[in-house]
């Protein structure tokens, strides 16, 4: 890659695919380094997922750190990154959110040729349905809000949705289609290739991406944090960012602090492939659904969360059969689908469903979290706002309202409207 | 499915007929109180991965409010209790240390 002082990185293109087409290809090569750990670097952020790898990325390509590791237990995009049902929408409701969604939703526009790397990014669109008349007034509202906020979106009759999405059956009885909150620029992307990508341009600008290492312990000093202990030993740092989602309790206790999260099970479910059907992501939240037709073919359901604390990454039978049973009756083609897989995400939800990115009590430790059910369309906005409040030690512009000192002030960013269940 | 013995009614209920009510034994804390007590009684939570001691409501059942101490890594049930004890009985805490011995304990 152009610039690269780190692993060696081949550009991919169209002339890579002939050359490698010609030689079997036999010829392509590991996308990042896999290093041993060095005792010592200047920020290392605990968590490969797309949160903290996008973190490491900005801190890299916006300011110039680059002597960086980003430590995870398992493997990259292993835990919700790959876990999701890849939405990516900015139609939110508060002015924070709405910029820190937006900036996300524009980034992706060009992640691909940023990262060179393909991560199918597709703005085919995203309706998000009414089908209550709170919903519509409520989506009337988050479009007006929009509006002001430079986000673009538009309420839209029945037969608009209808138009853009022939197997909805609008009629009800029991869940009519009222309308829908439609951004025509929202979509999905291929969530492995969010991840890939950036941990390839990162290991390209020297940083070290050390998987299958656990953090056991964090130390600290008077001063502040001074490093990590993991399964593969001691890593000294004064400057660390945890970006674990559904986790960030049990790191933020051994750095002896608490957070204002309760980590949850989340689900999703993917049907057996079938011809394209659907081009534009649907969501239902009155029923807890929402859905989308991958390119496999795969129509992507994603359900609602259990409402008790859950680590087990699998969720409870009754929500699946909740949104199955809903989304039948507003998509009635669906009823002689199989399913194929059904899994669950630990996701980390705060007091107000919107996340934390802020300092914490211990001086150099600073915080990504509370993305809840919809951290993945955030990916890019959240490295780019993480990586400015470490680089600076202060919040910027899009970090700002999310410090953690507004759950003692009383400044919520409520968005238990937006965000609800299907986020 | 989560299935949990309502100590009221005594009767094995599964999830569906539950409503989940969110940590247990939580100090209120009421106008005097400082900026700190009053964030961590409203949003601070221990969110454990393991034994965690929930508030769970008989929903559809007899409608009470009780209190059950779970396992969130495995979702194994120790056991459950009245809503008006101040802290979870000695006998369950017991019966949990039996299970998990190194369990630093509910406070």
């Amino acid at each position: 890659m152009p610039g690269s002082r780190g692993f060696d990185v081949k550009r991919y293109s169209v002339f890579a695919i002939a050359r490698e087409a010609l030689r079997w290809h036999r010829g392509w090569e590991r996308a990042w380094a896999t290093p041993e750990p060095k005792p010592e670097y200047d920020v290392v952020i605990v968590g490969g997922g797309g949160h903290g790898l996008a973190t490491a990325y900005y801190l890299g390509k916006n300011h110039g750190i680059t002597n960086v590791a980003v430590v995870e237990k398992g493997w990259l995009g292993g835990g919700n990154t790959g876990r999701n049902t890849t939405i990516i929408r900015s139609n939110y409701l508060q002015d924070p959110s709405a910029a820190i969604y937006e900036k996300a939703r524009s980034l992706y526009e060009t992640m691909s040729q940023d990262l060179n790397m393909n991560v199918m990014f597709s703005p085919r669109g995203v309706m998000m349905l009414a089908q209550t008349e709170h919903e519509v007034r409520g989506y009337k509202r988050t479009e007006m809000a929009n509006a002001l906020q430079g986000v673009k979106t538009e309420f839209i009759g029945p037969e608009r949705v209808k138009e853009l999405c022939p197997i909805i059956h609008i009629e009800g009885p029991r869940y009519p289609v009222l309308g829908a909150l439609w951004q025509a620029r929202g979509g999905t992307a291929r969530h492995d290739a969010v991840a890939w990508g950036y941990a390839r341009a990162c290991s390209a600008m020297g940083m070290h991406i050390l998987q299958n290492t656990e953090v056991t312990g964090i130390t600290r000093d008077a001063s502040g944090v001074t490093g990590i202990e993991t399964s593969r030993g001691r890593i000294a740092t004064r400057k660390l960012g945890l970006v674990v989602a559904g986790h960030s309790g049990q790191l933020a206790e051994m750095a002896g602090f608490r957070l204002p999260i309760e980590s949850l099970a989340l689900q999703a479910l993917v049907s057996e492939p079938i011809k394209p059907c659907m081009d534009v992501v649907v969501m239902a939240n009155t029923v807890h659904g929402y859905m989308s037709q991958s390119d496999k073919g795969e129509m992507v359901i994603g359900g609602g969360t259990d409402g008790f604390n859950n680590f087990t990454q699998r969720g409870s039978f009754h929500h699946i059969e909740e949104t199955v049973r809903a989304l039948i009756e507003t998509f009635p083609m669906l009823s002689r689908l199989k399913m194929l897989r059904q899994w669950g995400g630990i996701v980390d939800m705060t007091g107000d469903r919107s996340p934390i990115i802020s300092t914490t009590p211990v001086p150099g430790i600073f915080v990504d979290c509370g993305w809840g059910t919809g951290g993945f369309k955030a990916i890019p906005g959240s490295g780019w706002a993480m990586a400015e409040l470490m680089a600076k030690g202060q919040p910027g512009p899009l970090a700002e309202a999310f410090g953690l000192s507004r759950f003692r002030e009383g400044r919520f960013i409520d968005e238990s409207v937006a965000a609800g269940v299907a986020h | 499915m989560l299935m949990l013995t309502c100590p009221y009614c005594g009767i094995k209920a599964d999830e569906t007929e539950l409503t989940p009510g969110g940590e247990a034994h939580l100090t209120r804390f009421g106008p005097e109180a400082s900026d700190e007590d009053f964030e961590s009684y409203l949003f601070q939570r221990k969110n454990p991965k393991g034994v965690h001691f929930e508030r769970w409501r008989h929903a559809y059942g007899c409608g009470k409010w009780f209190l059950a101490a779970r396992d969130t890594a495995t979702l194994e049930v120790f056991g459950t209790y009245p809503a008006q004890s101040k802290a979870p009985p000695k006998r369950l805490l017991t019966a949990i240390r039996r299970k998990r011995p190194g369990w630093e304990g509910w406070e």
